[in-house]
C-alpha cells in the first residue's frame, strides 16, 4: 500500500516502513539496543532524504523510549537525579547538534558529512561487536559476564563538583555524566540516534553505575532529549516526518516484543554475531555509495 | 491508486484570430485533490475548435499542443566532483525560477508541428523551462546546471512530455490526460494551449487551476511550514501517546 508521506513528500509503501521498524524493534528487543543507528540508514536506503530521516527517527526514538521507559518507572530502575545531570548535557547537545544539522544543509554538505559519521560508527561498532562476540563464541561464554566491574578508583573519581545519586548509591562529579549526556544530544541531533551504545558503556565502566538502573535511567535521558530534537528540528529545518515516525513506531512496538522472544530461545553469542554482520553490510553499502561514480551528478535543493 | 476526476465546465474564449479558428477549452479540473493514500492526480483537458468559417480546403492539417506549468520557485543545483576519492558536492548554481511542474503534450512531436522561431517566442519545449540562471564566479557555463534541473525533474516526474498525447477527432474535438506527481507544491498552476498550422500558432490561451492538496496530508505539510512549533509538539505528542499505547497494550495482553 503506498502512502504519501507529507513532509519527506515522497511515496513509499506503507508495509516497507512497517517492515523496517520490526526488524529494528526485533533487534532492540533481542539485544536491548535502541536500533537507530540502523534504522537511520535503512531510511536513506528507501529513498527517504537524509534530513527528514534523522529528524524522524529523532521523533521515533521518543515513542519507543517512551514506551520502554514506563516498564523501567514500575520496576524503579530508573535514577532521576543522574538522569537530570545526563539531561543538562543532553539538551545542550541537542541545541547545538541542531544548529550544525542546519549549518550543514546549507552549505549542501549534510548528506556528505552524515554518511562519514555514519561509516565511522557502523565500522566501529560492527568491527567490536564482532571481534568480541566471536572471542566470546570461541570460549563458550555469555559475553554479559564482562560487563561487572564496578566501584573502580579512575582518574574520574579525582574530578571536582562531585554529586551524591542516592538510586545508584554513588559520590562522583557530574563533569562525566554531563559530557556523557551532550556527546549523546548531539548524535541524537545530527544522526537520529539514541546514542545508548556510548551512554551505556560510559554509565558503567566510566562512571561505575549499577548495571540495573543503567538502562531506565539512559532512557529517561533519551525521551527528553529525543523529544526536545524533534521539536527543534521542526522549527529550525521543518524535516521531521510525523507519519514516517508514527509507521515505524507501530513496526517497532510489535517487533520489540517478538525479539524479547527470540532472544529467550536462541544463543546470544550466535545473535550478536548475525547483528555485527548486519552493521558492517550497512556501513560497506554506505562506503560504496560515497566511493562509487553516483548516477547522476547533480542534485537539487530548494532555495 | 484510483486518480480523482473532478469535472468542471471552465469554458474559456480565446480571442478570435484572422484564420477565425479559435479554441474553446474544458478543464477537468479547477482543483487537484491529493490525499494520504495517494501517489499521483491526472489531469483531463478537453476541448472544441471553433470555426467562424470553413476551413480553407488547401489549408494543412491542424495541431494542438497544450501546457502546465507549476508555481515557479529558486532552487540551488550542486555538482559532486571527487575529492580524496569520495564523491563530495563542490560547485553550486543558484535557478533564480524554474517552474515546478512542466508538462507539455501535443498531437504531434514539437519539432514536426512547429518552426523553431514559433517554438522560442512562445516559449513552448523542455530547453525553455529553465531561463533564468544564475552566474557563477568561478564556472564559465552554467548550462549544465540548467540542464540538470531539466533532467532531475524529468526522471522524478515533475517535468514531462508527450508527443502525440493530445489526440484531435475530426479536426475540432481534442483531449489529453496529465498523469501529475504527489509531490506537487500547491499554488496557482497554468495550462496554456495553442492551436498550430503549418508551423505557426494561430491561436492560443491560458487559464489558472489551482492545486491544493487535500486531507490530513495536506493538513500535516501546511502545519509544519506555518506553526512550527506547534507541528513539533504534536509530532512528540503523538509518538509519546503511540508508545504508552503500545506499553499497556502489551501488558493487558500478556496477562
Amino acid at each position: 500500500m503506498q502512502i504519501y508521506l507529507p513532509i519527506a513528500e515522497v511515496s513509499v509503501d506503507a508495509f516497507v516502513l512497517l517492515a523496517i521498524g520490526s526488524m529494528v524493534g526485533v533487534l532492540s528487543g533481542m539485544f536491548g539496543v535502541g536500533g537507530g543507528f540502523i534504522l537511520t540508514p535503512l531510511l536513506f536506503f528507501i529513498g527517504i532524504p537524509p534530513a527528514v530521516a534523522v529528524a524522524s527517527a529523532a521523533n521515533q526514538i521518543a515513542g519507543a523510549s517512551f514506551s520502554a521507559l514506563l516498564a523501567h518507572l514500575r520496576r524503579r530502575t530508573v535514577d532521576f537525579r543522574m538522569g537530570t545531570v545526563l539531561l543538562a548535557g543532553g539538551i545542550l547537545g541537542s541545541a547545538l547538534g541542531v544548529q550544525v544539522f542546519a549549518a550543514l544543509r546549507r552549505a549542501g554538505q549534510f548528506e556528505l558529512v552524515i554518511s562519514l559519521c555514519y561509516v565511522l560508527m557502523l565500522g566501529v561498532i560492527g568491527g567490536l561487536m564482532l571481534a568480541e562476540s566471536l572471542r566470546a563464541w570461541r570460549r563458550g561464554k555469555d559475553p554479559n559476564v564482562l560487563l561487572a566491574p564496578r566501584k573502580r578508583h579512575t582518574w574520574v573519581h579525582g574530578l571536582p563538583l562531585k554529586m551524591r545519586f542516592r538510586t545508584s548509591q554513588l559520590y562522583v562529579s557530574a563533569i562525566p555524566p554531563f559530557v556523557a549526556g551532550a556527546l549523546v544530544g548531539i548524535l541524537a541531533a545530527i544522526m537520529g540516534v539514541g546514542g545508548g551504545f556510548i551512554m551505556v558503556p560510559v554509565m558503567i565502566y566510566l562512571i561505575g553505575m549499577p548495571t540495573k538502573v543503567v538502562v531506565g535511567t539512559s532512557l529517561f535521558q533519551f525521551l527528553f532529549v529525543t523529544s526536545l530534537t524533534t521539536i527543534m528540528h521542526a522549527v529550525q529545518s521543518k524535516t521531521v516526518d510525523t507519519v514516517l515516525a508514527l509507521l515505524l513506531l507501530v513496526g517497532g512496538v510489535v517487533g520489540a516484543q517478538v525479539g524479547v522472544g527470540l532472544a529467550a530461545r536462541l544463543r546470544a553469542e550466535q545473535l550478536r554475531i548475525l547483528l555485527a554482520l548486519l552493521v558492517l553490510a550497512v556501513c560497506l553499502k554506505l562506503a560504496s555509495d560515497l566511493v562509487l561514480r553516483p548516477e547522476d551528478l547533480y542534485s537539487l535543493a530548494p532555495s | 491508486m484510483s486518480a480523482l476526476r473532478l469535472l468542471l465546465a471552465l469554458v474559456l474564449f480565446a480571442s478570435p484570430v484572422a484564420a477565425q479558428e479559435t479554441v474553446v477549452t474544458g478543464l477537468s479540473a479547477d482543483s487537484i485533490a491529493l490525499n494520504a493514500t495517494f501517489d499521483g492526480s491526472e489531469l483531463f483537458v478537453f476541448g472544441a475548435v471553433r470555426r467562424d468559417a470553413p476551413t480553407p480546403p488547401d489549408a494543412g492539417p491542424l495541431d494542438i499542443v497544450i501546457t502546465i506549468k507549476g508555481p515557479p520557485s529558486a532552487v540551488t543545483v550542486r555538482r559532486k566532483t571527487r575529492v580524496l576519492g569520495v564523491w563530495v558536492n563542490t560547485q553550486s548554481v543558484r535557478v533564480r525560477a524554474a517552474p515546478s511542474l512542466y508538462a507539455i503534450a501535443s498531437t504531434r512531436p514539437l519539432a514536426e508541428l512547429l518552426t523553431e522561431t514559433e517554438r522560442l517566442r512562445h516559449g513552448i519545449g523542455m530547453d525553455q523551462a529553465v531561463r533564468r540562471v544564475g552566474s557563477h564566479p568561478m564556472l564559465a557555463d552554467t548550462r549544465p546546471f540548467a540542464d540538470a534541473v531539466v533532467r532531475l525533474r524529468r526522471e522524478s516526474g515533475l517535468y514531462s512530455q508527450a508527443d502525440g498525447g493530445v489526440s484531435l477527432e475530426e479536426q475540432t474535438l481534442f483531449q489529453t490526460r496529465f498523469d501529475l506527481p504527489a509531490n506537487l507544491i500547491e499554488g496557482i498552476y497554468t495550462a496554456e494551449f495553442f492551436l498550430v498550422r503549418e508551423g505557426e500558432v494561430i491561436s492560443d490561451g491560458s487559464t489558472a487551476i489551482s492545486v491544493r492538496k487535500t486531507g490530513i496530508e495536506r493538513w500535516l505539510f501546511n502545519l509544519a511550514q506555518d506553526s512550527p512549533l506547534l507541528y513539533g509538539l504534536l509530532a512528540v505528542a503523538l509518538a509519546l501517546a503511540a508508545g504508552w499505547l503500545a506499553a499497556t497494550g502489551f501488558r493487558l495482553v500478556r496477562r
